[in-house]
């Protein structure tokens, strides 16, 4: 049976001589697979290698001043704005999703129009979601330039994809568990935070995370909103920039190119070990599935 | 009690998406059409100049800037992003789809802030280097739209090619024809219309990106003139004049975020309808 299906090098390469069209095809898929791997390869390492000799203690400094551009309040802001967004968004993400998994009837139009603007949501650019906030917090409820107001609209944006996350990880929870739940007598409500939930953290986590990263690359929704102080502000309703606005601020001044530089490397460090944080906790749900 | 209650607020979470779509459409609206009727919408939309300080308003080469950068990203990276997930659901090698799959992820995640980086210190240098000129414009701001859009391309294309059954790819090679002519010519059009899907999603990323694209497209207000003129994209007029723009100047800007949000609500639309004709 085997020898039918697994042809040897020699006789593949006789198959692409009498068919080099085929040959071609598989030319450019290979192509294409070695240009984009060969693309994010060579972003990594040369940020990372033109960005590393810049990194220096000076740019972690408390204070930021016009001589040492420190990044380090910039850091702090993103650490706030994370903590700030995750508050909201979480928990009107995670209720969002149990309604739409463990309550919602099916056929329902109400969650057939959920879906629309969840959709809708998570297709709006950054910038879209920027001047909302900026129209809605700094000008109609006239909080001006806040890291308060940042947060809000960040956690907007990321509603979507936590909602997403966590329908998926509660839907893959099996009937099982529920059924025995509520032979055991536990009520909807019990069974759903005592069983479902738990079984689910850890796919509702790997989303957070994700979420996580999407807020700390974040630009162009938090330049309006929260403005780019370069400060520790003293309270959440003054600006405060965050690392990529930092990066992106020091990018336009044109001044602090070595900078720049540094700010990629701590930016593009700090996404990707999120990423793979995340990707690490989604795997290990599929191991234990 | 405490059931029924609890249900309520699991629904009045569920709502809130659907009250910040709602927010967003009527302070967009309300913020921006106003100027674009003080304009003049005729005026606004097919005005040639945009020049803020003699108070005029026309937005014709932003809208084209856009089209152009997301055509060029649509060129670059559609061919690239559908041989990437053909290779990956047809020709990888477990062992290899393993690296390659969190990569592409991986590339997904990179802030575009970042992006924009590489594309200003690397891409526009070595367009300088192979075409002369000041490296920044139409072209460049394609190619790395086109690497932007790459992921979002090749993940919706993947699930569209794995999306069609096996019957068809071994049909095809029970009549005798290659492995690679099998899956170019009966699998990927079975899956066009998931791949479409994908394409119109990464229109709409390359049409809404904004950090990136202002780093290396010069954002020259003009309709460019060929590949390697510089270009403003709708993205670029809002971040680069918003800072300081007031009256007129401060509306017109959200009006051109008006026309922006109206291009991105059409395609998120086409997305869903193509999206729900799949299924």
């Amino acid at each position: 049976m085997d020898a039918i299906n697994n042809l040897t090098w020699k006789e593949k390469l006789k198959g692409y001589q009498k068919d080099p069209f085929s040959a071609l095809l598989l030319c450019l898929v290979i192509l294409a697979a070695i240009i984009t791997v060969g693309v994010l390869i060579s972003l990594v390492i040369y940020i990372i290698f033109k960005g590393v000799p810049n990194i220096k203690p000076e740019l972690f400094a408390w204070k930021y001043s016009t001589e040492n551009v420190s990044m380090m309040p910039a850091i702090v802001n993103t650490i706030t704005i994370t903590l700030l967004s995750l508050i909201f968004a979480v928990p009107i993400g995670i209720f969002s999703a149990i309604y739409l998994a463990e309550y919602a009837k099916r056929g329902n139009r109400f969650i057939s129009i959920v879906r629309l603007t969840t959709e809708t949501l998570a297709g709006i650019p950054s910038i879209v979601f920027g001047l909302f906030g900026y129209l809605l917090f700094n000008i109609y409820f006239e909080w001006g330039y806040s890291l308060f107001g940042g947060a809000l609209t960040l956690s907007i944006m990321i509603l979507p994809l936590i909602m997403r996350t966590t329908e998926e990880a509660l839907l893959s929870v099996s009937d099982a568990y529920r059924e025995g739940s509520f032979g055991l007598g536990a009520g909807k409500l019990r069974t759903v935070f005592r069983i479902v939930l738990p079984s689910a953290v850890p796919g509702i986590l790997s989303g957070v995370i994700l979420a996580i990263g999407r807020i700390v690359g974040e630009t162009a929704a938090l330049l309006y909103p929260a403005g780019t102080a370069p400060v520790v502000p003293g309270s959440v309703m003054e600006s405060g920039r965050t690392l990529a606005v930092h990066m992106y601020a020091l990018l336009n001044e044109g001044l602090y190119m070595e900078q720049a530089y540094a700010t990629a490397v701590v930016l593009l460090v700090l996404v990707i070990g999120i990423n793979a944080l995340s990707a690490f906790i989604a795997k290990r749900v599929g191991v234990k599935e | 009690m405490k059931e029924k209650a609890m249900q309520w607020v699991f629904l009045a979470a569920a709502s809130i998406s659907i009250l910040a779509v709602a927010l967003i459409c009527i302070f967009l609206f309300a913020n921006g059409i106003p100027a674009i009727q003080e304009i003049g919408v005729v005026q606004f939309l097919t005005g040639m100049k945009w020049k803020p300080t003699n108070n005029i308003f026309g937005i014709l080469p932003m809208i084209v800037g856009s089209i152009y950068v997301t055509a060029g990203a649509i060129i670059i990276g559609v061919p690239l992003g559908i041989l990437c997930a053909a290779f990956l659901a047809h020709f990888c090698p477990k062992g290899i789809y393993k690296i390659i799959k969190p990569a592409i992820e991986l590339l997904a995640g990179i802030p575009s802030i970042v992006y924009g980086f590489f594309g200003l210190v690397v891409i526009v240098p070595m367009m300088q280097e192979i075409f002369g000129g000041g490296g920044k414009g139409v072209l460049t701001a394609s190619i790395l739209l086109g690497i932007m859009i790459l992921p979002t391309v090749i993940g919706v294309s993947e699930a569209a090619i794995r999306a069609v059954p096996e019957t068809y790819y071994e049909g095809a090679l029970a009549l005798g024809i290659t492995h690679e002519r099998s899956v170019f010519f009966t699998v990927l059009p079975a899956a066009k219309q998931g791949i479409f899907a994908g394409v119109v999603l990464g229109i709409g990323r390359a049409i809404g990106e904004t950090m990136a694209v202002i780093m290396v497209a010069g954002n020259q207000a003009t309709v460019p003139e060929g590949l390697f003129s510089g270009v403003r994209t709708l993205t670029a007029n809002i971040v680069m004049e918003m800072g300081y723009a007031a009256d007129l100047h401060r509306e017109a800007l959200l009006g051109t975020a008006v026309v922006l949000f109206v291009f991105i609500l059409l395609i998120n639309l086409s997305f869903s309808l193509l999206k729900r004709r799949d299924f």
